[in-house]
């Protein structure tokens, strides 16, 4: 393995756990502060179980997306010094706004883990509230920083270095909006079924089960806007893409050439030497549609730019159709669950429904993973687009697969005992079934 | 402006060194605990951490933060020829966040909870040492040196010259075993403050006096071996005309620290510790004033652009704004004395 890949993949394995934590450092502190404003309202103490109970996990989920992003911070350098020193002025300030964000955050995740007996109930909830604002606003941040890699603004180039720099600029680039949003959106959604998946599975056992029930109307409740209306923004974003990087957006779809009205296709795999996609279900007209919203529009192909300007289109392609594929289960299965929902149907009683959410627990994450492969394999070969090569910024350090190494293994570790104490979590929840006495204490009001 | 924004820099890792050096020196005394209350100890330690350990490690977030914003070649420059310790103290954060959040909030079974407990403990040792490298390979001018040539020569030197030697030699490790004894001094130092019955106290009084005596020994060793390995620091901190009054400066309040150790001022021990350790810093950052990196990058030659730092000045501004109240508010929440005394409900 050479250098600039083994820096690669070992920013892809950082990038690719960190994000797993990161997105739930952002929904779960809502759902916790659903469950405890819920309690404080009706006096269900199974709502203060499960207050108590998110509020750990977050604790555990927090801290390992605390220390890995710290650790990604310093790769920023340790692996791309190049980058960092062209770009550390224009988009440091997205990022030193994230560092005040994650300030918040931190401290009133502590006054709120510690603080259920110290403060009023009013200020408990506000300080999970902080929790909840701050991680969004962590994420909005570094994905404007991110989106400023996509399209960057705010500077001029003079013998490849950047004047007249303008921070400000920068964090307004035109990718900022699409990204944010999405990314968001998916938070929310993916953390939302993630915990409604592993209740819903438990329902299928034991549907009367009343802690399980309240988590799951909880969860969906995160989950289920973010997931119906993820598709718009994917819209928003595929417009931006087009327009502002139109090479990724031919990976994503298998576009070997430039065509008006270029057909959508579904599935399928690029063949990049014969230069087409094969076994791909198209659409005539869907992708300029969708791109462009018109049917005839003119969609650039990869063969609009050199074959060294070139992405790894099938991986950019395939992570594209997972993303949009289980984004799509997602969405459908939100409206079924709003039209149940609607309906006043039983949802933990009706199993086909629990079974189409419990099937549905690990793909908003397996979403996430494939979107933002989409995004920065999708960037390749440049670590800014159009103005700086990932090979430029990589390190000069020599032997750069032995920190790949040490960090994969650290993190497979860290990942393996998470997973483990989350399920260990999960397995010692309630067993009070619905009706029993202690699962309907009588309201504090 | 660029002066300005450098001493923000110190004045963060001042609070970071203070803050986040004393919950790693509370993983050190986790590692040493001894005696008929060991277990005491080691809970006294957890509670003094738990709610505040994550706050206080952001300040590490904003140094770097701040480094790459407003100097970012110093930021790629050390990340380069640091690459080493710099991925070893990462492992070393890691692994002591991840085991400390294992170990409060997973499963409450005696096995697991020993286990992560070590691990907490070792991180917590290594952590600081390697921090403490890394700044004292500044100090050196070894890394600047590497730098330097490291355009023309790179190809030519080998892998141990230019990504090791810069950063591993006696004065590097007296100086990172300087750091860890200054940590512990100040944890064990906070935690007779913190302790809430008089053993407690008295075991922490006694491992802040030998965690003092261990700082005078490492900081000694540290200037000696500058005289050969640092000759711009030594130079630095006996001949400016700053230098002497400034080390008799440090020098009383080491005393008063541990004169108050002695007689038990709690109080005042702390107040003297927190003076000791940021004086020690502050010397460090006046000995190689202006440079951040010597020999290469001085404040005036590495900063961003003026609109970047106006900019970062505004946000720091503003972000004071919010990070302080609510700073202060976890702190009278979990520290002040008025805290602690209504029992704390334990989290199952």
């Amino acid at each position: 393995m050479g250098d600039l890949l083994a820096a690669r993949s070992q920013m892809a394995v950082s990038l690719g756990f960190h994000i797993l934590f990161a997105v739930v450092g952002i929904a779960m502190p809502m759902l916790m502060v659903i469950a405890e404003v819920r309690w404080r309202r009706t006096g269900d103490a199974m709502y203060l179980e499960l207050a108590k109970r998110w509020a750990k996990g977050t604790a555990i989920l927090f801290a390992v997306g605390a220390v890995s992003g710290t650790v990604l911070s310093f790769e920023l350098g340790l692996l791309w010094p190049g980058f960092m020193r062209f770009a550390g002025a224009i988009i440091g300030m997205p990022f030193s706004l994230e560092g005040f964000a994650f300030f918040a955050e931190a401290i009133f995740l502590g006054v709120y883990l510690y603080g259920w007996t110290r403060i009023s109930p009013r200020a408990h909830i506000a300080a999970g509230m902080v929790v909840a604002l701050s991680g969004a606003a962590s994420a909005l941040f570094v994905v404007i920083a991110n989106a400023w890699m996509n399209s960057p603004t705010g500077f001029q180039l003079q013998n490849g270095s950047p004047i007249g720099v303008d921070p400000i600029a920068a964090m307004l680039t035109p990718a900022a909006f699409p990204e944010v949003l999405h990314m968001l959106l998916a938070a929310y959604a993916a953390t939302g079924f993630a915990v409604a998946g592993i209740h819903g599975f438990l329902l299928l056992r034991d549907s009367r089960n009343a802690f399980h029930r309240r988590a799951l109307v909880v969860a969906l409740i995160v989950g289920v806007p973010a997931a119906i209306l993820q598709p718009v923004s994917g819209d928003i974003s595929a417009r931006y893409v087009a327009r502002w990087q139109p090479t990724k957006l031919a990976s994503m779809e298998g576009q070997f050439h430039t065509e008006a009205g270029a057909p959508l296709r579904i599935g399928g795999f690029p063949d990049v030497n014969a230069q087409r996609t094969r076994w791909a279900v198209e659409i005539p007209g869907g992708l300029s549609l969708l791109a462009f919203h018109d049917p005839h529009a003119v969609v650039r192909g990869l063969d609009a730019v050199p074959r060294r300007d070139w992405p790894p289109v099938p991986v950019v392609h395939v992570a594209f159709q997972v993303m949009v594929g289980l984004g799509t289960y997602l969405a459908l299965l939100g409206i079924w669950i709003v039209i149940a929902a609607w309906r006043r149907r039983d949802l933990a009683a009706d199993r086909w429904l629990m079974r189409a959410v419990a099937l549905a627990s690990p793909m908003g994450f397996v979403c996430i993973e494939a979107g933002w492969t989409v995004t920065e394999v999708g960037r390749q070969p440049w670590v800014i687009y159009g103005v700086m090569r990932t090979a430029d910024a990589v390190t000069p350090m020599p032997g750069l697969i032995v920190p790949f190494l040490v960090i994969s293994a650290l993190y497979c570790f860290l990942g393996v005992i998470v997973a483990w104490l989350l399920y260990d979590l999960v397995m010692r929840s309630p067993v009070t079934r619905e009706g029993d006495a202690a699962a309907t204490a009588p309201a504090a009001a | 402006m660029a002066t300005a924004v450098a001493l923000i820099a110190l004045v963060a890792l001042n609070a970071y060194v203070l803050l986040a050096g004393a919950d790693f020196g509370g993983g050190v005394w986790d590692f040493f605990a001894t005696g008929p209350r060991r277990a005491e100890q080691r809970v006294l330690i957890a509670e003094a951490i738990g709610p505040i350990w994550e706050a206080n490690h952001v300040w590490l977030i904003l140094v770097v933060v701040l480094l790459f914003t407003c100097f970012p070649a110093v930021f790629s420059g050390l990340a380069i020829a640091l690459h080493i310790p710099l991925t070893l103290m990462l492992v070393g954060i890691v692994l002591r966040g991840s085991a400390f959040a294992f170990r409060s909030y997973g499963s409450s079974d005696d096995a697991p909870q020993r286990r992560w407990g070590r691990v907490f403990a070792i991180a917590s040792v290594l952590t600081p040492l390697v921090l403490g490298i890394c700044i004292g390979a500044i100090a050196s001018g070894r890394v600047g040196d590497m730098l330097d040539r490291l355009p023309q020569r790179g190809a030519t030197e080998s892998f141990v010259s230019l990504y090791v030697t810069p950063w591993l030699s006696p004065f590097t490790v007296a100086v990172g075993a300087l750091a860890l004894a200054l940590f512990a001094f100040l944890a064990a130092t906070y935690l007779t403050v913190e302790a809430e019955n008089a053993e407690l106290r008295e075991d922490f009084r006694r491992r802040a006096l030998w965690a003092a005596a261990a700082v005078f020994v490492t900081a000694f060793l540290a200037l000696i071996l500058a005289w050969s390995h640092a000759p711009r620091m030594s130079a630095g901190l006996i001949a400016s005309q700053w230098a002497l009054p400034l080390h008799i400066l440090t020098g009383i309040v080491a005393i008063v620290a541990i004169v108050a150790l002695w007689v038990r001022r709690w109080h005042l021990a702390r107040v003297a510790a927190v003076a000791q350790v940021s004086l020690i810093l502050w010397g460090w950052a006046a000995a190689q004033a202006p440079y951040l990196v010597p020999p290469t990058f001085s404040v005036g030659n590495s900063a961003a652009p003026r609109s970047t730092l106006q900019l970062f000045l505004v946000v720091l501004a503003l972000g004071a704004l919010v990070l302080f109240p609510s700073l202060t508010y976890l702190f009278r929440l979990f520290k002040s004395d008025r805290a602690r005394e209504p029992a704390p409900e334990r989290s199952e």
